[in-house]
């Protein structure tokens, strides 16, 4: 890494405290009117009441399916998007009380990888450009030193110091990813959201994008929020999961608790849902019936009881709280609750 | 998954010398990609800003001197001199004489000569002080040179255009991205005056600000009202479609990645908003440069405008609205060529800009 100090990432926190903490986060989006002079407005609820910590050095996978609020949640987090409710305490400061310009600042600890690998570079810009943004505007270093740590980071992730000169349109979709990390490295963050950042590759190449984040991880000290729709792609990476449901956290454990041990319907189904590398030790498939429901009009009680094989009479009035058992293991569910 | 064969997308190739051609060879390229109209449009457009910049060399007269005795004179032929006679000068004319004074006919003195001197006392050509003039497209009713007050009124025409569409541009750009970036209140509020003012009805807007112009400004002044009162009713339009543009692009992830790096507003906006505007805002500023041009020959046709003497194209065409002057004189309807010759030409090459600035046509 570069020699100068502002790149070190700053003092480690006493351990014990989470780097990140999210508190009753909730957010609310409209949905605009229900008729054209209608005063009467719908409102979506993306994400409500979820509270969460990231330990430092840690990978939390979040999983969900689209519409789920996951993406929501990590914006959340960074303070991309304004909660309606909650706070966020980033390294033990309340982001919603910092100045503009305080935040500004912070923004280098906290940083996101995109999903869509096209649509996060700019087509006008070189890598060059795209890649020193972040230590322009944080004016960590200019002339030759930004060039120089500009082609480190390119290296840092697998590319040619030499993509410098180039145009995004230029590389693969892999490529364009590790150009989206490298960004994102630029300002020696803490703090990464990961948003599904494989999702849009090809097979082959998840595994190699994975590897290397898991590298980087290990070699910067780095923080993950790792966000993905199916349970097979965060196995590797997390230390923790957590699933979400119509934008409330239903599970959330140990990687090997939630492989191993899972309580909650949902997260039974999503892991019957991963094919098995071995066609004779297949499990039973848990088919799940209907769709998600529309978050704007989200069943009462338990939100995924018109899905849930077992529901019960309480699941259908009483909205499950999130609690924490045995080794950490976070359940809400009336039929399964935690050991 | 297990870890997958290592692939050979990781590592580039050298990279390829700089492509960083020289604006001669980019300029021949965009000559080779452009068809004939396109061509022709340039070089016309080319030859206009020509005449307006050197008016004063390449008029052969001063355009408000009245040669009282050749009013409405038509234009007059150009004849080689013989070999013999190219010491006193290559190109004579046969002066004109009026043969009714009523119905102002002219004949060709054939016995005279006028000399047409080029390159001398500062014009390309002209004829000696005291020699009958050399009238190449004719005179007006008042016996004034029409190709020098031509050659003038392009001064005007050629660059309200500019100058105007500089104006549209910069509010239209600066005030539809703040609208369409920051949106909320504010969006609200440039919108709906954006809306007040592109309800009224233009020309008459256009019309009622023209005639609180001072009668007795400068030529000068009376330009610079006009283009300030022109751009004043153009920006709204273009803003909105700015503001739309700027809403768009500010929900693409490259942009929402430059808030998460803690880019100010400003530097997005600078950064990544505007640059992916501009392609559009600059074919949509050559499309509304012909809107100037004809705005300003309409006001000076109605005599809002430029006034006489000074000369724009829209005020010598004014002349040609007397039916009885365009069926005897119809050389006066010339500046309406050139008028329609530029507007046809900043359409064609805004077309061709709109194809070529297209992103699905970027390399």
């Amino acid at each position: 890494m570069s020699p100068v100090s502002a790149y070190s990432p700053a003092a480690m926190p006493a351990t014990g405290a989470p780097l990140v903490r999210a508190e009753n986060l909730g957010k609310e989006f409209e949905a605009g009117a229900s008729g054209l002079l209608s005063r009467h407005r719908l409102t979506v609820k993306a994400v409500s009441a979820v509270s969460l910590d990231i330990h430092s050095g840690e990978t939390l996978g979040l999983v969900g399916e689209s519409g789920s609020g996951k993406s929501t949640l990590g914006r959340l987090l960074l303070k991309l998007i304004e909660p309606t409710s909650g706070r966020v305490i980033f390294d033990g400061r309340d982001l919603a009380a910092l100045s503009r310009k305080e935040l500004r600042a912070l923004r280098r600890q906290m940083q996101l990888v995109f999903q869509d690998p096209y649509a996060s570079l700019n087509p006008r810009m070189r890598v060059r450009s795209i890649v020193g943004e972040g230590i322009e505007i944080h004016r960590l270093a200019r002339g030759a030193e930004k060039e120089r740590r500009i082609a480190e980071l390119l290296e840092l992730v697998g590319l040619d110091a030499g993509a410098m000169n180039r145009y995004p349109h230029e590389f693969s979709g892999g490529q364009r990813q590790r150009i989206g990390i490298a960004r994102a490295l630029a300002v020696n963050p803490r703090f990464l959201v990961l948003d599904e950042p494989v999702s849009a590759l090809d097979v082959s190449i998840q595994a190699q994008i994975i590897n290397l984040l898991q590298d980087l991880q290990e070699r910067l000290r780095l923080t993950y929020l790792f966000i993905a729709h199916d349970l097979r792609v965060v196995e590797h990476i997390s230390q923790r999961v957590a699933i979400m449901y119509l934008g409330k956290i239903v599970e959330l454990a140990s990687r090997d608790e939630i492989y191993s041990n899972p309580r909650h319907p949902y997260t039974r189904a999503l892991l019957s849902a991963i094919p098995s590398v071995n066609p004779q030790a297949r499990a039973e498939r848990i088919k799940l019936p209907g769709e998600v429901p529309s978050p704007v009009d989200p069943p009462k009680g338990c939100a995924f009881h018109p899905r849930c094989p077992y529901a019960k009479d309480i699941c259908r009035k009483v909205e499950p709280a999130l609690e924490t058992g045995h080794g950490g293991h976070a359940v809400a569910c009336h039929v399964f609750p935690p050991d | 998954m297990s870890a997958a064969a290592p692939r050979t997308d990781i590592r580039l190739e050298a990279p390829p010398p700089e492509r960083q051609a020289s604006l001669g060879a980019k300029l021949r390229r965009e000559w080779r990609l452009a068809s004939w109209p396109v061509r022709l449009s340039t070089l016309c457009l080319a030859v206009f800003y020509i005449l307006a910049l050197g008016s004063p060399v390449i008029a052969p007269y001063n355009p408000t001197r009245q040669y009282r005795s050749l009013p409405d004179c038509p234009p007059m032929a150009l004849h080689l001199a013989a070999p013999s006679e190219w010491r006193r000068g290559f190109f004579y004319a046969y002066p004109m004489r009026m043969t009714d004074a009523v119905r102002r006919t002219y004949a060709e003195e054939r016995g005279v000569r006028t000399w047409v001197h080029l390159f001398s006392r500062g014009h390309i050509f002209t004829t000696a002080p005291g020699a009958p003039p050399y009238f190449l497209l004719g005179s007006d009713a008042l016996g004034r040179d029409l190709f020098s007050r031509i050659v003038y009124g392009s001064r005007v025409s050629m660059f309200i255009g500019i100058l105007g569409v500089a104006i549209t541009f910069s509010l239209g750009i600066t005030i539809g991205a703040l609208s369409g970036y920051v949106g909320g209140l504010l969006d609200n509020l440039i919108m709906r005056w954006s809306e007040i003012e592109m309800s009224l009805p233009s020309f008459y807007f256009l019309l009622a600000l023209a005639a609180i112009i001072p009668s007795g400004m400068s030529t000068v002044k009376t330009f610079f009202m006009i283009v300030a009162i022109m751009s004043f009713i153009g920006w709204a339009g273009f803003a909105r479609v700015i503001r739309g543009m700027t809403a768009s692009v500010r929900s693409v992830p490259y942009v929402e990645a430059a808030r998460a790096l803690g880019a100010s507003r400003w530097r997005i906006l600078r950064r990544h908003v505007i640059p992916s505007v501009m392609g559009y805002a600059i074919v949509a500023a050559t499309l509304s440069i012909p809107g100037f041009i004809l705005g300003e020959s309409a006001l000076s046709l109605l005599g809002l405008g430029i006034q006489e003497p000074a000369a724009s194209w829209g005020n010598l065409l004014a002349q040609a609205e007397d039916v009885h002057a365009l069926a005897h004189y119809p050389w006066i309807l010339l500046p309406g060529v050139f008028i329609f010759l530029a507007v046809m030409s900043f359409n064609f090459l805004g077309d061709h800009l709109r194809d070529r600035l297209d992103p699905s046509h970027l390399r």
